[in-house]
């Protein structure tokens, strides 16, 4: 794509993926990275394009039953995510985009095979899980709670491949009891839409993992801290 | 019709104006509500023997329903439900309240459409658009057309007036047997890239789009908006003049003339009436206080903020977000808009979610500040207009405060 310096960033099929403000996410790290002085690319990949391997982040976002199942397939088609993965590319999936990661997902009643870079399976909830979320997250990773959104009809299983992003202090997430899952350098969360909004610790962990440095510079933060104070206070628990 | 019903009608009619007295609301849901305990059959019954129109969609269809009022005006008296309260209890208040009206132009909520048109016998449906809206609650936009699909395949008296720009409101509208099209343009192209018939990709150019993988096309409109005016099935122009802002506003009175015309009104009679049209339940209101000259936008999901944008001088804006019961509780669509147009403008914020804003904003590069409330806002401007663009309860919020001006 371009020089070995640029920090590249792909959105992963914003045409079929994108139903809750996922677009945030892609605008948040190109944002804190450029703050930080790292040059930045971002590339819009939609389905009927060929996926780039060698960039430096993935995002993959919510979206309807149809639209995930569709992409899941193209995905498995195309292998360039894959590739991308196998490199040591970081990830951050959301929502329809983290369950499609798994080995398998539900979508229209029809169980549909996914891409099966995480250790983990989803099936369908008896209710739908809709409301604020947070959750503490896994002590390596070194982060403050997860703050979130979450609308999801799904449950999701996890293999011993990976371990949860979270465990839930309010809300749902996987099963009540924890939030998403990681292995790598792959996040993935219930947290939908623009989760780094209220989450810019994790967008830095990404960050971090694709520039391989050890900490980035601060940048002010006022608003997103107001932001989550608010919404960690709102969710209770 | 019943006495039940007539006793249901009476009693409404009181509820409703005994709520207005306290200062508890429009009295547009309450004396509905009360009416339909006593007789669940009342809609129906307060429909029996009037022609009748829904106006439904995401958005437009508050002012559209509006309009369409005014132009069926020519003809006779027109019940409406104008305050938005667009779901059956308002429907009932409406019609309880308005009398023995030959007429009446009714907003339905989209969630409502079905049970609506069951319980009414309308003669025309226009349907206007479908997008994201509250999607923490609202069906998704797919079944949402799905549902609109079955419930006209199951009327085929009725006459459909559709948007044609609008991949999802052509699908839904094809289970109709008689269909007028208009072209009201769709700004808002983010939820009909996929074809639902066949899953396909849609592509667009030039006004024009077509599925790549069946035969689902934008159909020929019979009405369109071609420069301040609008041109008729004949081909003739008509110059449209609104107190509306916005050429979204010219697509509405398009929308509007084509309601009308279903009912033997012509655009040349209805015209004059459209114009006579300043605000409605608050929207584009213009209020003048402390020589600031305020003006009212409503904007509930990201097609209507780009509206909004496209309506607003370049002059200090107030933006207020909330996120309770009505608005949804997800503000996740903040990152849906764009709000570059914003860029150069001074910009203040408020809102029970001012902080999810904050946040977005200054992703976007927008410099803003932060007021505590509507009044510091009017304080914080210059004399002259200030725009004010807000969600649904923060711009009911915002117009109790200046004394709940229509």
């Amino acid at each position: 794509m371009s020089t070995e310096s640029t920090l590249r960033i792909v959105w992963i099929y914003p045409d079929l993926l994108s139903t809750y403000g996922d677009r945030g996410n892609l605008l948040i790290l190109a944002r804190r990275a450029a703050v930080r002085g790292i040059p930045v690319e971002t590339y819009s990949v939609r389905s009927d394009q060929p996926m780039p391997s060698t960039a430096d982040i993935y995002l993959i976002g919510g979206g309807e039953d149809g639209p995930q199942a569709l992409a899941a397939q193209r995905l498995i088609t195309d292998g360039g995510l894959h590739r991308a993965v196998n490199q040591g590319a970081a990830v951050l999936a959301i929502c329809a985009g983290y369950q499609l990661f798994g080995h398998s997902f539900f979508a229209k009643g029809t169980k549909c095979p996914g891409l099966g870079l995480l250790d983990l399976h989803s099936d369908r909830g008896e209710t739908r899980a809709v409301g604020e979320i947070r959750g503490d997250i896994d002590p390596r990773l070194g982060l403050p709670p997860l703050s979130g959104f979450e609308n999801h009809g799904g449950r999701t299983h996890l293999g011993p491949g990976v371990a949860p992003l979270a465990r839930v202090t309010a809300g749902i997430g996987n099963d009540g009891q924890t939030e998403g899952a990681w292995n790598g350098k792959i996040l993935g969360t219930y947290s939908h839409g623009p989760a780094l909004a209220r989450n810019p610790a994790i967008a830095d962990l990404l960050l971090r993992w694709a520039t391989g440095a050890d900490s980035l510079a601060p940048v002010d933060d006022t608003w997103p801290d107001k932001l989550r104070a608010e919404r960690l206070a709102a969710a209770g628990a | 019709m019943p006495l039940r019903a007539k006793v249901a009608t009476s009693v409404s009619k009181t509820a409703a104006a005994l709520s207005r007295a306290a200062g508890r609301g429009d009295g547009s849901v309450i004396g509905g509500w009360i009416g339909l305990k006593i007789d669940p059959d009342l809609l129906g019954h307060l429909a029996a023997g009037r022609a009748i129109a829904l106006v439904s969609g995401t958005n437009g269809k508050t002012t559209t329903t509006r309009l369409a009022a005014a132009a069926l005006g020519v003809l006779g008296p027109v019940a409406t439900n104008s305050f938005g309260a667009n779901m059956p209890t308002g429907h009932t208040s409406a019609l309880a309240k308005a009398g023995a009206t030959p007429f009446a132009v009714l907003e339905v909520d989209e969630h409502y459409l079905a049970r609506v048109i069951d319980e009414t016998s309308p003669r025309v449906v226009a349907l206007l658009n479908l997008s994201r809206d509250q999607l923490d609650r609202a069906k998704e936009v797919a079944m949402m057309a799905q549902m609109w699909r079955t419930a006209l395949a199951g009327h085929p008296d009725v006459a459909v007036v559709a948007n044609a720009d609008d991949p999802m409101v052509v699908w839904a509208a094809q289970g109709a047997s008689h269909i007028t099209w208009f072209s009201a343009g769709q700004r808002w192209l983010d939820d009909s890239f996929v074809c639902p018939e066949s899953g396909d990709p849609i592509e667009r150019a030039n006004g024009d789009w077509w599925c790549t993988g069946c035969p689902l096309r934008r159909p020929q409109p019979q009405w369109r908006v071609e420069d301040e005016g609008v041109i008729d099935p004949r081909g003739d122009w008509h110059l449209v003049k609104l107190q509306l802002p916005g050429t979204v506003n010219i697509g509405n009175a398009a929308t509007a003339l084509a309601v009308a015309a279903e009912f033997g009104v012509r655009a040349i009679e209805a015209l004059p009436r459209l114009s006579t049209v300043a605000s409605i339940a608050g929207r584009y209101a213009q209020v003048d206080r402390d020589g600031r000259n305020i003006r009212l936008l409503l904007a509930k999901n990201p097609a209507s903020w780009l509206e909004a944008f496209d309506m607003a001088e370049q002059a200090p804006t107030l933006l207020s977000i909330n996120a309770r019961d009505p608005d949804g509780f997800d503000t996740s669509w903040l990152y849906d808009v764009d709000f570059s147009p914003l860029h150069n403008r001074p910009v203040l914020i408020t809102g029970d979610r001012a902080f999810d804003l904050a946040v977005r904003l200054e992703v976007n590069g927008i410099a803003f500040r932060h007021v505590l409330s509507f009044e510091e806002a009017v304080r914080s401007v210059p004399p002259g207009r200030l725009e004010v663009i807000a969600n649904y309860t923060a711009f009911q919020d915002i117009r109790a405060e200046l004394d709940r001006v229509n």
